[in-house]
């Protein structure tokens, strides 16, 4: 095995069973492990749903650490959609000419930075950085604002002893208040103006809605980000014969950045809770019990995808669920494959190669399953072209 | 030169004309509305799923396996879809009509 792989932990649970039932804080959870299966079950909203008490549907649950919900994540149609409706164009703004030319210099100027160094620190010396500097062009605040997101550290809900702390997320929930407070003050282009100035079905947001809706792009875009960002390094560092194709055929670098998502499936999987008893191939599914949809198994199913534990870059037809499917789908999805765009051609343009120096892998523990989903810490050394 | 005409759901008619690519990329460059290729053409977003026009049914041919498993859980979905990313633009698609699903 090479360090930057990322074996596949489902593969037996997948094939024999097709669901497996794991243990959280006493709320088990039934996690759906094929892709049909899991396409079908985000499919089918009025069964599992995703308006629980909130928190409920994230493994592990959070419901003992908040209580607002987060919008559009925790909202089931029709509401959803009035959501999704209003935040969809905010979200697609990475689309415009003048959004990726701001993202090219940030990144372009982050590498030449680590190309100077003999070796960084990958995940607080890159990833965070290039990380928080985008949420600040997704936001449309100004670039300064990254200097306190990166302050947070990676986990902004999570010291490092306690996996779900409510002290850490209360300074998120802090600075979220005060931006509101500004906002009002003094209306701007940002985030929060936009929403404090919008209405969803004929009604202004309230500030718990608008506040909903903030802390799930810092919630669902930063370790999401992160893991992509820096296990793209890894896997560059690991293999340069890719790094030197992607250099040398551009076409088929959107192929490769879908194929690097499926491969790293960032989010493992996402809850939901079931509103009536129902069935997932064969295994009963019990009413108010939680499943989850397991996108990273569903991405390796060798039902589907020919060679699922191998990156082949210009993988051509590739149903992966990476970022979700249905109804839920990831409302980041354009932000997260533009940072890939950037990084990838400006890699291509300043690096000539990446040293893997030394990784300790961050492995997440699901019951019986561990799954590699990113590295705590990463060393690598860039060389210039 | 293959032309190939696109029909909106608020009933816009565009025609583009180009002889490689996929079908997908033809749209998102004439800006069809509904056609919005978010994940490049791999078959994995749906964002590009058409309604192909009885008299070119023919023509386009059939959805394989895995596009089919995609446009199935599609509430717009009929025996006449297809996701326009797989389809490879050339003389054969000459005069084909495409309805955007959504
Ligand atoms: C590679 C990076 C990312 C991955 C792999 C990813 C993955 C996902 C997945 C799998 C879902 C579906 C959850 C469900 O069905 O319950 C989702 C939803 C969501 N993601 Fe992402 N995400 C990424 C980046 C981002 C970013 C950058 C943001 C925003 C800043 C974001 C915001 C959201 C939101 C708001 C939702 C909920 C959408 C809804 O409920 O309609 N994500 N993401
Ligand atoms: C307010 C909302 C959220 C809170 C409070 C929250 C909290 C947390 C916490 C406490 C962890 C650490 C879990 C552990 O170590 O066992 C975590 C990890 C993670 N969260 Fe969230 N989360 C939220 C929303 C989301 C959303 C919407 C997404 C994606 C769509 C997401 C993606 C992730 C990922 C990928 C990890 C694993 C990162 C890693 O281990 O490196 N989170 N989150
Ligand atoms: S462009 Fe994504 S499925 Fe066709």
């Amino acid at each position: 095995m090479k360090p930057s792989d990322h074996p596949d932990p489902f593969k037996q649970a997948r094939i024999e069973q097709g669901v497996s039932e794991i243990d959280d804080q006493n709320d088990p959870v039934n996690m759906v492990l094929r892709l049909k299966d899991v396409r079908k079950c985000a499919h089918n909203w009025k069964t599992y749903s995703s308006e629980a008490t909130p928190g409920r549907i994230v493994v592990p649950s959070e419901v003992n650490i908040r209580d607002t919900r987060q919008i559009p994540f925790e909202v089931d149609p029709p509401k959803h959609g009035a959501f999704r409706q209003l935040l969809d164009p905010w979200f697609k703004r990475p689309l415009q000419d003048d959004y990726r030319d701001k993202l090219r210099t940030q990144i372009s100027a982050l590498i030449h930075e680590v190309i100077q160094q003999q070796s960084i620190e990958a995940i607080h010396g890159f990833s965070l950085l290039l990380q928080s500097r985008a949420l600040t062009l997704l936001m449309n605040t100004p670039e300064s604002e990254a200097d306190t997101f990166i302050s947070w550290g990676t986990h902004v809900f999570r010291s490092e002893d306690d996996p779900l702390d409510a002290g850490k997320a209360q300074q998120l929930y802090d600075y979220i208040d005060q931006k509101i407070d500004e906002a009002e003050a003094n209306p701007s282009e940002d985030l929060f103006s936009t929403l404090l100035a919008a209405e969803v079905e004929g009604q202004k947001l309230t500030r718990e809605q608008i506040k909903g809706i903030i802390i799930l792009t810092f919630a669902g875009g930063r370790d999401t980000v992160i893991n992509m960002v820096t296990n793209t390094l890894a896997y560059l560092a690991d293999h340069p014969e890719s790094l030197k194709r992607l250099r040398e055929e551009p076409e088929i670098r959107t192929r490769a950045i879908e194929e690097l998502i499926r491969y790293f499936s960032p989010l493992t999987h996402m809850g939901r809770v079931a509103t009536e008893d129902a069935q997932v191939c064969e295994h009963a599914i019990k009413a108010n019990s939680r499943i989850s949809l397991c996108w990273a198994s569903a991405n390796r199913d060798e039902t589907v995808f020919e060679n699922p534990n191998e990156v082949v870059l210009d993988r051509k037809i590739n149903p992966h669920v990476a970022f979700g499917f249905a109804t839920h789908n990831c409302l980041g999805a354009t932000h997260a494959r533009t940072i890939m765009q950037v990084l990838i051609d400006e890699l291509c343009q300043q690096v000539d190669h990446i040293d893997f120096v030394s990784a300790d892998e961050n492995i997440e523990q699901w019951g019986k399953f561990e799954r590699k989903v990113g590295y705590h810490k990463l060393n690598l050394a860039f060389h210039p072209v | 030169m293959a032309k190939i005409t696109f029909i909106t759901k608020d009933d816009n008619t565009i025609v583009c004309e180009a002889d490689s690519g996929s079908v997908m990329e033809l749209a998102v460059q004439n800006g069809v509305k509904g056609i919005d290729g978010d994940c490049g053409g791999v078959c994995s977003c749906a964002t590009c799923h058409v309604h192909v026009a009885p008299d070119s049914v023919e023509r386009v041919g059939e959805a394989g396996e895995i596009e089919k498993d995609m446009l199935e859980l599609d509430d717009e979905a009929n025996e006449r879809s297809r996701l326009c990313c797989q389809l490879e633009v050339s003389d054969e698609l000459d005069g084909i009509v495409l309805h955007v699903a959504h």
